[in-house]
């Protein structure tokens, strides 16, 4: 099925991100780089979206959020981490509230490393994540996959 | 026997591929108002086929039944009116009652849901059915003062354009479509596009294959209503089409141009435009009809 590469849906969260990249998150979105020539939806919606976008590390307010977002994206799903902070921590990586990065609360499929992410960047994970999506798709077809049938949290 | 095979055939085909179109149509026109390049037209298809692949989440038993029913009166609606001559006089307000019956399913779907958001958006659709319902009723009784018969294939026939005799209820009717089709300004139960106050309402909680239902149904919606629409101009069937396309693509611009309003503002502009538009032409039909005698 090759439709899950022309309509990649987001959901995009803000962890504890200083909001630069976020900004360029949602400049994806304007008419200069207008991503929905690809199909992509921001939904703001968990149970429509194929793809998690996380900008910021993880604190410990926010892991419980995390999980749950994650757990309501229906199967299959991609998370991309955005950002070098939501990649290992970057400079906030010793702060005491600070856990990391996103992989030490959700798999990441995708890295997008920068401060901030530039948007051309951005959609190149995006265009990763496709293929993260495909072979998920595949897998859930033939049973390597189990469909995510209970919450983390 | 075969024609009548052929023509539910081709309503199955067409209907759907139509909305999906309209659709796509949409996205596109909208994208270009806004100064971007926009998806593929046929962007919609590719959507609903994955949300097909997608795993189903349904929050409990009936959600998943509601939004069938939702997308079987759906169709039934569509055929009421594009199928009429398959029907022994079949009825127009039959027609707007199916559609109501549809939206209700669609409502209860969205209430069997926890979610708060989903129980707003279903309120909110409620009202909006409503703040729609009495001018589609105005419509249906306009034909009728008109072609004497609520026969949809009489009314089709009609000899000269019901929109001559009816130019109120039309200005009304388009009024309500954009309340029927979920658009700005009237876009308060869920909306198309990204972000809004409420996630997305009425949808929230609808997932993979529920979603892909529920735009489905939505495609069969639009081609009745857009249906609707070329009655009025049925003698004339080319500018019939024109006007159809014209006025979508009017909804798809006051779509693009205004915010949204609030619950009441919503109540009290539908609501004097019916009166005024739908009530004013209906009196103005009754005192002609009084004159001629």
């Amino acid at each position: 099925m090759a439709f899950f590469k022309k309509s990649p849906w987001i959901i995009h969260y803000d962890g504890s991100s200083c909001n630069g990249c976020d900004i360029e998150v949602l400049a994806c979105l304007t008419p200069l780089y207008d991503v929905e020539r690809f199909g992509v939806v921001n939904t703001g919606n968990p149970k429509h979206a194929d793809i998690f976008l996380i900008t910021g590390a993880v604190n410990s307010q926010n892991v419980d959020v995390i999980k749950n977002i994650y757990s309501q994206i229906p199967e299959p799903k991609a998370v991309i981490a955005i950002g070098i902070c939501a990649v290992s921590g970057n400079i906030f990586r010793d702060c005491y509230n600070i856990i990391g990065g996103i992989d030490k609360v959700i798999p990441v499929d995708v890295y997008v490393p920068g401060c901030a992410a530039r948007p051309e960047a951005i959609i190149d994970g995006v265009v990763q994540a496709l293929g993260v999506l495909e072979k998920k798709y595949s897998d859930l077809k033939s049973g390597k996959l189990n469909e995510n049938k209970q919450a983390l949290v | 026997m075969t024609l009548n095979i052929i023509f539910v055939i081709l309503y199955f085909i067409f209907a759907p591929l139509l909305g999906g179109l309209f659709a796509g149509l949409d996205r596109v026109v909208s994208a270009r108002m806004q100064g971007r390049v926009g998806p593929p037209v046929f962007q919609p298809f590719y959507d609903v086929f994955k949300l097909l692949g997608k795993q189903n989440f349904t929050v409990n038993r009936f959600h998943s039944y509601y939004l069938v029913c939702y997308l079987l009166f759906a169709v039934l609606n569509g055929a009421q009116l594009y199928l009429a001559c398959l029907f022994n006089a079949d009825d127009i307000l039959f027609v707007i009652f199916t559609l109501t019956l549809a939206d209700i399913f669609l409502v209860m779907a969205a209430y069997s849901a926890g979610s708060p958001y989903s129980f707003i958006g279903a309120e909110r659709e409620l009202f909006q059915m409503l703040v729609a319902e009495p001018l589609l009723l105005i419509t249906a009784f306009g034909f009728y003062m008109a072609t004497k018969s609520f026969d949809v294939v009489k009314i089709y026939s009609a000899d000269h354009m019901l929109f001559l005799s009816l130019p109120g209820i039309f200005i009304g009717f388009v009024f309500v479509l954009t309340i029927k089709f979920r658009k700005s300004p009237f876009d308060l139960a869920t909306s198309h596009h990204a972000h809004q106050e409420l996630v997305k309402g009425l949808t929230t909680e609808f997932s993979g294959p529920t979603l892909a239902l529920f735009e489905i149904a939505h495609w069969f919606e639009v081609v009745m209503l857009l249906g609707i629409v070329f009655l009025f101009f049925a003698s004339s069937p080319l500018l019939g089409l024109i006007i159809t396309v014209l006025t979508y693509f009017a909804t798809i611009l006051i779509d693009n141009t205004y915010a949204r309003f609030k619950l009441h503002l919503t109540f009290e502009v539908a609501w004097i435009a019916t009166l005024i538009l739908g009530g004013g032409n209906l009196m103005v039909l009754y005192f002609l009809k009084l004159v001629n005698g």
